[in-house]
């Protein structure tokens, strides 16, 4: 019997589980990264691989020791690193004497046949081609359900009026989308917990920085990865928009380029007109784009030694010189503290908000003399 | 006269005969950087993002050291010449990040060469590049097969035992120089980046210091890439990069030969390829028993650590091999 488990990314667990439970497979849930997982992928990996993979790593060790034999994770064709993740983990997992399956999921518009053979490995029950279709159509909106409920939570995070209700109203919201089973259900429960969460007693006359969010994928949506910045952001009275959410991802690569990916592409253009892997062209798309959509400033999130996302600093300073845009970048890995992370994140946050008053009240400051702002 | 720069970093080592035919063929004075020193790797940790790999950040060295003396500057965007496999994302996104990370570039010529596509295939690039300086199709063609033959002499070259900078030497200055090889001595196989084995200083000189403890050496540059082709690649998934794919063959076609005493692997410190192909290769060739050893580089590296973590691995392999012949 195949005991199933498959890497740790945001709330996204709760899709994947009811999918494959649907499928009829015994799953592992996946913990939710920590010091344990960390310690126990380092120990494992090579020394200036990426963090995610040393993540994913420490994952699959905790979920092999529950008992899984079957890793289900995605593949790639590069050039990003992240392609060949999955043959080094199952190497490194043989190597270590645990004799697990790994089922790879390559971009099904390249690899059709890999897509479908992968999907007859976990059926176990047999299922006709219409029922899993219809199940991988509840697994997808289940996903929209939660990225849309976490989307509503960067809005009202920064403007609540007592600290931390949004955080606690959210957990509790998505036990509910969790708990729903069933396509109708997932709706009710999604509407139910936005409606829940615009409840929140909010202040709308605050002072509204907005800040977007772009970078690598894996510490974008995984919040332990990123310790936990949107909610750190949010705290600070900042509005957060990030760049990337599983289902726009998924949806750019699985089936056919979307008008949204063209944008970005087109948005790069000028500055890296080449596709170099991973999330580099993206990055520097998104920030052109939220440039012009006059947001407040820029966080790039990137895992240490990350290629595409090296290139993409390199160029970054660029755009934000012609768009007249602050960019902030942080390279994440297991040494990554966050202390020091937030005491960047504040000074950052004043000067944007420095900078957004004196634009206000250009003529209302009175400087003591000698002030620079 | 027309002047332009070839940074003499990464793609050097394999293309300088190739480029600088074609240039000169054209009527085009060809200006490069020379070999690395000191100064030019300040200019490029300075410039370059400090999570670079050293020789990114060597690269930007060399591309700031040409900035006054020529009128282009030749980086094209190599991105695919087999077919099959591409470059390091960061070859990718060179020129792009010479552009826009160091100030007052000369124009950057970047043609976009893969062989995937119809009309960025190699003729067509460097098609646009004569017309770039202005060129008549005739003159382009003629200058690309003169290329070509010295890139075919270079590689002859290098098949024979001579190391790339050895090999250029002799292409330039017309000497026949012999590689050095005796059939006594212990023979070493050095694999990596030509862009790592062959920068002199960067990699303080692994190679003639080897020499100088007596020991033949063999680089991954010096296997013909159908014998490359040859060998099994031992993963279920093929690798992206061309350099890490032409090094994961050369070590495994080194760790079958019983010629070979020893092979270092020389990579660079954050150099995202190497993470994974390091382990790859010890994965692959743990039936294998020839020794082998990791060296890690980078713009620290001091010369007597990695000369003395090079003499315990050749005495090593000599007390292995002597207890071997006393037995």
């Amino acid at each position: 019997m195949r005991k199933v488990t498959f890497p740790h990314m945001g709330e996204s667990y709760r899709a994947f589980k009811m999918l494959l439970n649907d499928l009829g497979n015994e799953v592992i849930l996946p913990p939710r990264p920590s010091l344990k997982t960390l310690n126990l992928g380092v120990q494992f990996t090579p020394e200036f691989a990426c963090f995610p993979l040393k993540v994913l790593m420490g994952t699959y060790l905790e979920t092999i020791e529950k008992g899984a034999n079957t890793l289900v994770t995605t593949g790639g064709v590069g050039p990003c690193r992240a392609g060949l993740y999955s043959e080094l983990h199952k190497k490194i997992l043989h190597d270590l004497g645990h004799p697990i399956e790994m089922i790879v999921f390559e971009p099904p518009r390249l690899y059709p046949f890999n897509f479908i053979r992968n999907v007859h490995k976990l059926n176990p029950g047999r299922l006709s081609i219409k029922a899993i279709i219809n199940c991988i159509k509840k697994g997808w909106r289940k996903l929209q359900a939660l990225d849309n409920a976490e989307k509503l939570t960067h809005i009202i995070r920064p403007r609540e009026l007592k600290k931390g209700t949004t955080t606690q109203k959210y957990k509790q919201v998505l036990e509910w989308i969790d708990n729903a089973n069933t396509t109708s259900d997932i709706i009710e429960a999604e509407a139910a917990a936005l409606e829940e969460l615009h409840k929140i007693p909010q202040d709308h006359g605050r002072l509204d920085v907005k800040v977007g969010i772009v970078g690598e994928i894996y510490v974008l949506l995984e919040p332990t990865a990123n310790l936990e910045i949107e909610e750190t952001l949010g705290n600070l009275g900042v509005e957060v928009e990030r760049s990337m959410f599983l289902t726009g991802w998924a949806r750019d690569n699985t089936w056919k380029e979307t008008v949204e990916g063209m944008t970005v592409k087109d948005a790069a253009h000028p500055y890296l007109p080449e596709l170099i892997g991973g999330h580099g062209r993206d990055s520097i798309g998104n920030t052109v784009l939220y440039a012009k959509r006059k947001f407040d400033g820029i966080i790039q999130l990137a895992p240490f030694t990350c290629i595409p996302e090296i290139v993409a600093r390199t160029i970054l300073p660029a755009v934000s010189k012609d768009y007249n845009i602050p960019v902030l970048t942080f390279f994440l890995d297991e040494q990554t503290g966050k202390a020091g992370m937030n005491t960047r994140l504040e000074a950052f946050v004043d000067l944007m908000k420095r900078k957004k008053l004196k634009k206000q009240h250009q003529a209302d400051i009175l400087l003591p003399s000698g002030a620079i702002i | 006269m027309l002047r332009i720069g070839i940074p003499s970093a990464l793609f050097y080592y394999v293309y300088y005969p190739m480029w600088k035919t074609f240039f000169e063929e054209l009527g085009v004075q060809v200006v490069t950087s020379g070999k690395t020193t000191r100064q030019l790797l300040d200019y490029g940790v300075r410039e370059a993002l400090a999570d670079a790999c050293v020789p990114v950040k060597v690269f930007f060295g060399h591309a700031m050291a040409l900035i006054d003396q020529v009128d282009y500057l030749f980086i094209p965007r190599i991105v695919c010449l087999n077919k099959k496999t591409v470059y390091c994302p960061k070859f990718l996104g060179l020129p792009d990040m010479i552009r826009y990370g160091v100030a007052n570039m000369p124009p950057i010529i970047d043609v976009r060469i893969d062989a995937r596509d119809r009309k960025d295939k190699l003729y067509a690039a460097y098609y646009k590049v004569g017309k770039i300086l202005g060129k008549t199709p005739r003159q382009i063609t003629g200058a690309l097969l003169k290329a070509k033959t010295s890139q075919y002499k270079f590689q002859k070259l290098l098949r024979s035992g001579l190391q790339p900078i050895e090999a250029i030497d002799n292409i330039l200055t017309d000497t026949k120089k012999k590689p050095l090889d005796n059939k006594e001595q212990l023979r070493f196989a050095v694999v990596g980046y030509p862009y790592i084995i062959n920068d002199q200083y960067i990699n303080i000189d692994i190679i003639n210091k080897l020499r100088k403890m007596n020991i033949n050496v063999v680089t991954s540059d010096n296997i013909s890439l159908f014998t490359l082709k040859l060998q099994r690649l031992g993963l279920a998934k093929r690798l992206f990069w061309t350099f890490s794919e032409h090094t994961l063959r050369a070590t495994s076609y080194f760790a079958g030969r019983k010629d070979i005493d020893g092979i270092i692997h020389l990579s660079a410190f954050g150099c995202g390829p190497d993470s994974i192909v390091d382990r790859f290769i010890q994965l692959n060739n743990q039936s294998s028993t020839v020794p082998f050893m990791n060296l890690v580089i980078d713009e620290q590296s001091g010369e007597a650590g990695v000369a003395t973590r090079l003499e315990a691995f050749v005495d090593m392999v000599k007390r292995k091999k002597g207890a071997y012949h006393n037995a």
